[in-house]
């Protein structure tokens, strides 16, 4: 499969009502070749969002465009948004070849077999076979189940099966329905590792839907965070984990040591992150452009340096002491030489912080295991 | 999986027997009352033969009409959210519950040789009264019900999503209907077939105030009876109940078989 044309998708104060949900006045830009990912809680109306792009749903208000093309008033068959839905809703009468091949089907269909679509079985048979279904599935790596039907699939092959029926078409762009969240957390793992490297194969233009933060962070290039049908924030993943433009950002991703790193293995079951001139000591194995994640909790706070089982100790300078709560979120700063220096967020209790008598700008040292990196 | 023992289960089949028994015991006496000869020999009458092909071609003459006019009104019944949908919904309804020989009254107001609709068939050269087209409508009024409340719950059972992914493919709403929603509702629809078709193989009431003559089996069965006794209707109604019984099982055959 090659990469499909264009993929500029630009929303234009859009207006949407739909039931309980609704969506005042929203507008995104997604560029060709993107992987975009819309960050939100579960049950923010994602879904109508999604299908509303695709065509499905009318809005009220507002504007599409695809490529520089105004599509708002477009039927979805001519948009050429590809589409996925969470519970994958594979058209269970058909084979796995026969589903991927629907929509080569329907684009080749002859005037006789649009007007008379029984006529169409044949053909949807025939192109079952087709050297394009056939790198579809292998893309998926579920050129084995061709001949099955999708209720004798599992959750994880049902997914590869949608995946494939959306792509074998080369939508200009394709819509991602939290494809991950029915998934039992290792198949999540793996499938969230296929989308990558899909995407890096065909750069087809994404837009993911989630409610999962991590996800969001692994894939995106970009993260806009959405609520109650507003855009809170739009951004790099590390952009917005760093700098939370509203509370609610704050709140809802929740990650305070988030940094972008690149993992190299160093034997012994540990892996290496660089960030930026300080190397930082994870529990695991990682290569590459990686994502790595430190909870304030974890991250022990002392005066001296000591001796102890911590692989990672950094010298710092205490920059911001802001009680919440039970804790205290102590922020330390860690020099880097020729960058920025590296913000450590703390969580410690008020007794620990009164023994440590710390204060703004006082010399400190962070430290924390290996084991408490989390890799993503 | 082997059933769970429980007390009820004795008492309850006792008295779901009854009920079996009063069904079965009955078709069953008068399906041997007859011996196979005489049987070819009512076959052979030519009245007889008249009737029962009147029967199944009129009942499949009005099953097909209500193929065309009510699938399309379940599916919208199904899918569409529209003013006045309760009404639709409790008109379609009401065939069941409409005493057969008032619907036969009913359609003559209407079809009858004095009304304006049945003057403007007349016109067409279609009479309903006394005629086979009366007899077509007569088991379209009261077998529609069936047909489009099956087809309606076959389209309810699938998800509306199965063709948003077929839009988003290319499809039109046309091919997404025909290639996923219509083969999925099949089964439903092939069984709302079967119950409309065998409503109006039986259908007497309303017939026989349109349409006395031409003759259709039940009507049949009744002149006999009337005129000359049990002994004459018995085989008629055997082979009836006979033919019935074949197709209801052929076509609940072909019902199993559509989907593989």
């Amino acid at each position: 499969m090659q990469k499909p044309e264009g993929g500029h998708l630009r929303i234009e104060h859009l207006r949407l009502r739909l039931g309980a949900f609704q969506v005042a006045d929203l507008s995104l830009e997604v560029e060709d070749g993107q992987y975009f990912v819309l960050l939100g809680p579960t049950g923010a109306g994602k879904t109508v969002l999604l299908e509303t792009i695709a065509g499905l749903h009318r809005p009220e208000g507002g504007r599409l465009w695809l490529d520089g093309e105004d599509i708002t008033a477009r039927p979805p068959e001519q948009r050429g948004i590809g589409f996925v839905y969470q519970d994958y809703v594979l058209f269970p009468h058909r084979t796995v070849a026969e589903n991927v091949a629907f929509g080569l089907a329907l684009r080749q269909a002859t005037a006789w077999e649009r007007a008379l679509p029984w006529l169409a079985r044949r053909r949807l048979r025939r192109l079952a076979r087709a050297q394009a279904v056939t790198d579809a599935l292998d893309l998926l790596h579920i050129g084995h189940l061709a001949d099955r039907h999708p209720r004798h699939l599992s959750g994880g092959e049902r997914q590869r099966v949608a995946l494939a029926r959306a792509l074998v078409v080369q939508p200009r762009v394709l819509l991602l329905d939290e494809p991950l969240s029915a998934l039992d957390p290792q198949r999540r793992e793996a499938l969230r590792g296929e989308l990558r490297r899909i995407h890096r194969a065909l750069s087809t233009t994404v837009l993911h839907v989630t409610h999962d933060f991590e996800e969001a962070v692994a894939l995106a290039d970009r993260i806009a965070v959405v609520h109650a049908g507003r855009i809170e924030q739009v951004g790099t993943p590390e952009a917005i984990f760093r700098r939370p433009a509203t509370p609610f950002v704050a709140e809802f991703v929740g990650v305070r040591n988030l940094f972008a790193a690149q993992a190299s293995p160093a034997g012994k079951g540990i892996t290496r992150l660089a960030v930026g001139g300080l190397t930082i000591i994870a529990a695991g194995h990682a290569k590459g452009k990686v994502h790595l994640a430190v909870r304030p909790e974890d991250i022990v706070l002392s005066r001296h340096p000591q001796e102890s089982s911590l692989r990672n100790v950094f010298q710092g300078r205490v920059t911001a002491i802001e009680p919440r709560g039970a804790l205290v979120y102590v922020t330390v700063e860690v020099p880097r030489s020729g960058e920025k220096p590296l913000p450590l967020v703390a969580a410690i209790t008020a007794p620990a912080l009164e023994t440590l008598a710390l204060r703004p700008s006082d010399p400190v040292t962070a430290g924390f295991k290996a084991s408490a990196v989390h890799v993503f | 999986m082997s059933m769970m023992r429980n007390r009820l289960f004795l008492p309850f089949a006792l008295l779901g027997a009854v009920l079996i028994w009063f069904v079965a015991w009955p078709l069953l006496r008068t399906i041997t009352a007859v011996t196979p000869a005489a049987l070819w020999h009512t076959l052979g009458e030519p009245e007889v033969a008249h009737a029962i092909g009147l029967t199944f071609g009129a009942s499949a003459a009005a099953t097909l009409l209500a193929l065309v006019l009510g699938v399309p009104l379940a599916y919208l019944l199904a899918r569409a959210a529209f003013p006045g949908k309760a009404l639709v919904e409790a008109i379609v309804d009401i065939p069941v519950v409409v005493p057969h020989s008032a619907a036969g009254i009913a359609l003559l107001m209407v079809f009858g040789r004095q009304a304006a609709v049945g003057k403007a068939f007349a016109a067409l050269g279609i009479r309903f009264v006394s005629a086979t087209p009366g007899i077509v409508i007569a088991m379209l009024f009261v077998g529609l019900s069936f047909l489009v409340n099956a087809a309606r719950d076959g389209f309810r059972s699938v998800d509306p999503r199965l063709e948003h992914v077929a839009r988003t493919l290319g499809a039109s709403p046309w091919q997404a209907f025909w290639q996923v929603t219509f083969p999925l509702a099949w089964r439903s629809i092939l069984s709302g077939v079967i119950m409309m078709w065998a409503r109006g193989l039986s259908e007497f009431g309303a017939v026989v105030i349109l349409a006395y003559h031409p003759m259709v089996a039940p009507v049949l069965i009744f002149e006999r009876f009337e005129s000359y006794g049990l002994d004459y209707a018995r085989p008629v109604a055997t082979l009836v109940i006979l033919i019935s019984l074949l197709v209801f099982l052929f076509l609940r055959w072909v019902g199993r078989d559509a989907e593989a």
